[in-house]
């Protein structure tokens, strides 16, 4: 197996007196699709976001290339975040640039990379999902499904080593959904390491080389996507997965 | 009486409140500047809801008077409107106002302007589907009024009317520079009166002058502030 | 209307004029410096400076100008701070106009979303660069309106300094009015020099804000 390029060490993060992980410890390895399954509340999103820097934790250690990177101030995250892509449910790119300029700010500004390198990047991606076309217009023309591509594009322009999906799909019209998990899918296969949360089960099942399933702030289960869809192990994934089977199922009798 | 003058230099400037009904006075002279807020106040909200259902018509004539007679009373410093008022009419019509009542026709010109705009900001933010969802229930148009466009409608205006009320009596401080006689004058009064027992009146006069204010318009600030958070949704 | 005593005190009001946007510049320019200051304190909640801040806003929001101008002019002196009535005017007009920018630059900050922050800190922005390059442009074509707003507001305001005794164009007009009794006269060009000082001022207001809506979308 690969090396580890993300170990978390018995974290835990409370809000108030609300815990939402309760000691969670997770290893990564480099080249890595592991998607995060759970109720919601069950703390998934709240772990990519002590991942990234944008909680502050209350015990426990993560580590990125065995450089430990919690408990760093803002200004100190700046250059962890550069190897660390993220990717929001929704209403990220920002509105008062146009679309290539959005990809190409923090790459200039925060890099020092220069404005025609950046931006031949920058079109390469764009043409990759479809967008070329769409590389002076602003954010607000875009549809959501567009502007969660040009959000990818955006991330992956900093050239990092690992990327972090939270519901990216949660927010966006049913038809828009699929373009932005073929997106994923093709940087899976290109070998990116990728953490994502999500609630579409089938694009889990088949992105993901290993399912980590929580609840109630604790990694309850682990295992490849076969498995885990198959013959999951406790009761609540069991019961988590039959709430959406059933939710299939009486879609399908309601449409008759 | 020289000797006494010379004891009360002594005395801290502050005690010239003390003096006398000297705080009596002051509070005497804030009345004044209250009441001509307050009479403006209530003319001007009614005129200025008839003003802002007015805006609302899509009469072209009606839409540029109203324009026209907005633009102008907003873009004009509210003194060079009383100047207008007070010098002028003066001069044209050879009545000669006083300078209470030219404060309130002002007030109320300017009052009825501004409470015109919030009234149409109010009612021109009610979503079209509160109309026709209401419609769509079987109102008539006049229940639709009472029952779902009045309510909302003033829970966005009581709040922003109440803090016009903070406005007008800031602005009523302007009367003291057309001869009116409010709190300011009357400290100007106070301050010359006592101008050798307390050479320095004039720190503690107009700072207990500024607190008058403060504590005037301040609850109704935070009032306005109250009723507007808890209105919100 | 007598056309050649008109003549005769333009320049009179054009000095006076002058003086009134003179002051009034200066003044707004400190008070969109204060409400910079004080937004930015309120907005990474600094202690003790953040109370500090509330509460001069309202001590500033709920007075009068003339009040304040009366107490800086009059009062101060006598416990030694003596200063000019245009020093005073300017010092005036920023404590009134600060309160004023205060509160515009905040609520333009309050309507960018948290996500933008986000977004830009997880780019690898530092904390500095986010506020610089994503939050302020957002924040600030959302507050242009109610910049103009104020900027109006504070230079008509202007028109109570004569109340502390500076030649501005109140001062030049009730003059006139005292001296030669011109009121027809007086009057029409104390309104007609307001209006060339604060029609471009409305007019250049409405122009920007329709250019910088496209931020106001947001997505």
């Amino acid at each position: 197996m690969a090396e580890v390029q993300l170990s978390i060490k018995n974290l835990h993060k409370s809000y108030d007196r609300l815990d939402v992980l309760k000691g969670v410890d997770l290893d990564v390895h480099k080249g890595e699709v592991v998607v995060l399954l759970g109720p919601s509340g069950c703390g998934k999103s709240t772990l990519l976001r002590c991942i990234n820097g944008l909680e502050t934790i209350n015990e426990g250690t993560i580590t990125l290339d065995g450089e430990v990177i919690s408990g760093k101030s803002q200004a100190e995250m700046s250059k962890y975040r550069q190897k660390i892509g993220m990717v929001f449910q929704s209403y990220d790119l920002f509105p008062h640039k146009n679309i290539i300029d959005n990809i190409t700010m923090a790459p200039r500004k925060v890099q020092g990379r220069d404005r025609v390198s950046a931006e031949k990047e920058a079109r390469d991606l764009l043409a990759r999902v479809g967008l070329l076309d769409k590389e002076k217009a602003f954010p607000r023309m875009l549809s959501g499904g567009q502007k969660q591509r040009v959000a990818i594009v955006r991330a992956l322009e900093m050239h990092p080593e690992m990327m972090l999906f939270d519901e990216v799909t949660a927010a966006l019209d049913p038809e828009m959904v699929r373009e932005v998990l073929d997106v994923m899918l093709e940087l899976a296969g290109q070998g990116l390491t990728m953490l994502i949360v999500t609630h579409e089960m089938a694009f889990a099942r088949a992105i993901a080389d290993r399912i980590i399933f929580m609840d109630g702030g604790h990694i309850v289960e682990q295992s490849d996507p076969e498995t885990f869809f198959t013959h999951p192990k406790t009761d609540r994934a069991k019961e988590f997965l039959e709430n959406f089977e059933f939710v299939a199922r009486k879609r399908k009798n309601d449409s008759v | 009486m020289l000797v006494l003058a010379i004891d009360a230099a002594r005395e801290p400037a502050i005690s010239i409140l003390f003096r006398g009904n000297n705080f009596v006075r002051l509070l005497g002279g804030l009345w004044v500047t209250i009441r001509i807020s307050m009479i403006s106040a209530v003319l001007s909200i009614p005129l200025g809801i008839l003003f802002g259902i007015f805006m609302m018509r899509k009469n072209p004539a009606a839409k540029a008077v109203s324009r026209v007679y907005l633009d102008f009373i907003r873009i004009m410093p509210q003194l060079v409107l009383l100047f207008i008022v007070y010098f002028g009419t003066t001069r044209a019509f050879g009545i000669n106002l006083s300078g209470e009542l030219s404060a309130i026709i002002v007030f109320v010109l300017w009052g009825t302007a501004e409470m015109g705009d919030l009234v149409r900001g109010a009612l021109s933010s009610i979503p079209k589907h509160q109309y026709e969802s209401a419609a769509a229930l079987g109102m008539t148009p006049m229940e639709i009024n009472i029952y779902v466009i009045i309510p909302q409608t003033l829970r966005r205006l009581i709040p922003l009317a109440i803090n016009l009320i903070t406005r007008m009596i800031k602005t009523t401080s302007l009367i003291v520079l057309i001869g009116v006689v409010e709190v300011l004058k009357t400290g100007q009064q106070i301050i010359d009166a006592n101008r050798f027992a307390f050479p320095t009146a004039a720190l503690p006069i107009y700072g207990v002058i500024f607190f008058l204010y403060f504590f005037t318009c301040w609850p109704i600030s935070l009032l306005a502030k109250y009723l507007e958070k808890r209105w919100k949704n | 209307m007598d056309w050649t005593f008109i003549q005769e005190y333009i320049p009179m009001y054009v000095e006076a004029g002058e003086l009134t946007l003179t002051i009034g510049i200066l003044g707004i320019i400190l008070s969109i410096l204060i409400g910079m200051i004080a937004s930015a304190i309120e907005y990474y909640k600094i202690p003790v400076l953040r109370q500090i801040v509330s509460i001069y806003v309202e001590l500033s929001r709920n007075t009068p100008l003339l009040v304040q101008l009366f107490f800086l002019y009059f009062g101060l002196p006598k416990i030694g701070i003596r200063w000019s009535s245009e020093l005073c005017g300017i010092v005036g007009l920023s404590f009134l106009g600060g309160s004023y920018m205060t509160e515009a630059f905040r609520s333009g900050l309050e309507t960018v979303e948290p996500i933008q922050k986000e977004s830009a800190l997880s780019l690898g922005f530092t904390p500095l660069e986010t506020m610089i390059d994503v939050i302020l442009p957002q924040a600030l074509a959302v507050t242009v309106p109610s910049l103009v707003a104020n900027v109006i507001f504070l230079i008509k305001e202007t028109s109570v300094f004569s109340g502390i005794a500076l030649a501005d164009l109140m001062y030049v007009a009730k003059d006139l009015i005292g001296l030669y009794y011109k009121t027809p006269e007086a009057l029409s060009m104390l309104v007609l020099a307001y209006l060339i000082i604060l029609l471009p001022v409305s007019i250049i207001g409405t122009l920007l804000e329709r250019r910088l809506r496209y931020a106001g979308f947001g997505n």
